[in-house]
């Protein structure tokens, strides 16, 4: 499994990938987790507010800081 | 009939019946103001939130673009961005890859700035803490007005043919298929009352501390700063002090909740009302960070008239709230 935070550095994406993160080592799972900053990556993926997460280069949430049982349920 | 009556009448408790500080000293007014409107801010921000938790669920961007890419609403299209831009929060760091998202699906320039004017200068606190601060006219003029700046703001860079500042590269990326969004559409009322509560009280949690800062420096200002002070110095009305407060305010940056109390407590010395309003508005519109990242989207050209007409229009309010209170 492939995880990317996208943001571009503002403390919101810190905590969505602290709480990714945390989400992982609670269930347990081994899992990727890269963050992108680089604006034209994070176009490529069509995302439009930060900061935003990718599973499997699938985008499943922009625009919001997930809560690590929000990404658990995301996960499963 | 003043709903925050309760509040005040709190305040007064804490600060001169248990502290028995005075009525008339520094300390007491300080305190006074500080717990007032920290309570008083705290509670419409929870209220406010909620709400804006509710709207930000249905109208994502991904849905407010294609609302504006899709249909012509003849002429209609800037108010529309405008009153989109006003509805829907975000942060500076979103501004690149909204501005892409947006041009890149069609949507005219002018069309774009009216939005991305809107947003910053009319938010939640603009609609829903001004009239618990300044009172329902000024809410409605200020709004209104807004809505207007950013609608001409618009119209006229469209009219510039301004298209060629754009950093062409970065239009090329092909925006994904559509964002397939988990938690969209299968939740109950009852999940979707609680992932509102949870998602506005997040945001006040994030902002309070800023909020307890502006309130701070408020309740200072309110308490210790005297009126002969204001008077003397910063109560001028001279054509002079609009541009001087718009110019110090752009490259600052706060929290458009936090600055408000600041503004409530040196209005309530005697600063003009549109002095006021132009530095608090030139502070959260115009920021560093903003343009430094647009700056790798536009040219400065593009750049420059943008935060041009933005601070022209900042300054047409401070006028214009001058003139009239």
């Amino acid at each position: 499994m492939k995880i990317k935070v996208l943001g571009s550095g503002c403390p919101n994406c810190k905590i969505l990938e602290a709480n990714t993160k945390k989400a992982l080592d609670e269930m347990k799972i081994k899992a990727d987790v890269e963050k992108i900053t680089d604006i034209s990556k994070i176009i490529e993926y069509g995302v439009m507010s930060t900061p935003a997460l990718v599973i499997d280069e699938k985008v499943v949430s922009t625009g919001r800081v997930l809560t690590s049982e929000e990404i658990k349920k995301l996960l499963k | 009939m003043d709903i925050f009556y309760p509040f005040q009448l709190f305040a007064n408790l804490v600060t001169y019946s248990w502290l028995g500080l005075g009525k008339e000293s520094y300390l007491g007014s300080a305190l006074n103001f500080f717990i007032y409107d920290i309570i008083k801010i705290g509670i419409l921000l929870l209220v406010i939130g909620y709400f804006m938790a509710i709207t930000r669920y249905y109208f994502p961007v991904e849905k407010v673009r294609n609302i504006l890419a899709k249909r012509r609403w003849f002429g209609l299209d800037y108010l529309f961005a405008a009153l989109l831009g006003v509805v829907t929060p975000f942060c500076s760091c979103s501004s690149i890859p909204l501005f892409i998202g947006f041009t890149g699906a069609g949507i005219p320039l002018g069309i774009t700035f009216a939005f991305l004017i809107a947003s910053p200068l009319i938010n939640e606190a603009s609609l829903f803490l001004f009239p618990a601060m300044f009172g329902m006219k000024v809410t409605i003029i200020y709004n209104v007005v807004g809505i207007g700046v950013a609608m001409l703001g618009g119209m006229l860079i469209q009219r510039l043919k301004l298209d060629k500042y754009v950093k062409q590269e970065l239009l090329k990326f092909k925006s994904r298929a559509d964002i397939e969004k988990e938690n969209g559409k299968k939740l109950t009322f009852k999940e979707k009352a609680r992932y509102w509560w949870n998602d506005g009280f997040k945001i006040t949690k994030e902002i309070f501390p800023y909020v307890v800062l502006g309130v701070g420096l408020g309740a200072l200002i309110h308490g210790f700063v005297p009126a002969s002070f204001v008077e003397n110095y910063l109560s001028s009305r001279a054509w002079w002090t609009i541009p001087a407060v718009v110019l110090l305010g752009a490259p600052l940056y706060a929290n458009s909740v936090s600055v408000i109390p600041i503004m409530e407590a040196l209005v309530g010395k005697g600063v003009p009302l549109g002095t006021a309003l132009a530095f608090m508005t030139a502070i959260v519109t115009v920021s560093l960070p903003m343009i430094l990242i647009l700056r790798k989207v536009m040219k400065w050209q593009l750049l420059a008239i943008f935060l041009a007409i933005t601070i022209i229009g900042i300054m047409f309010m401070g006028y214009l709230f001058n003139i009239i209170f």
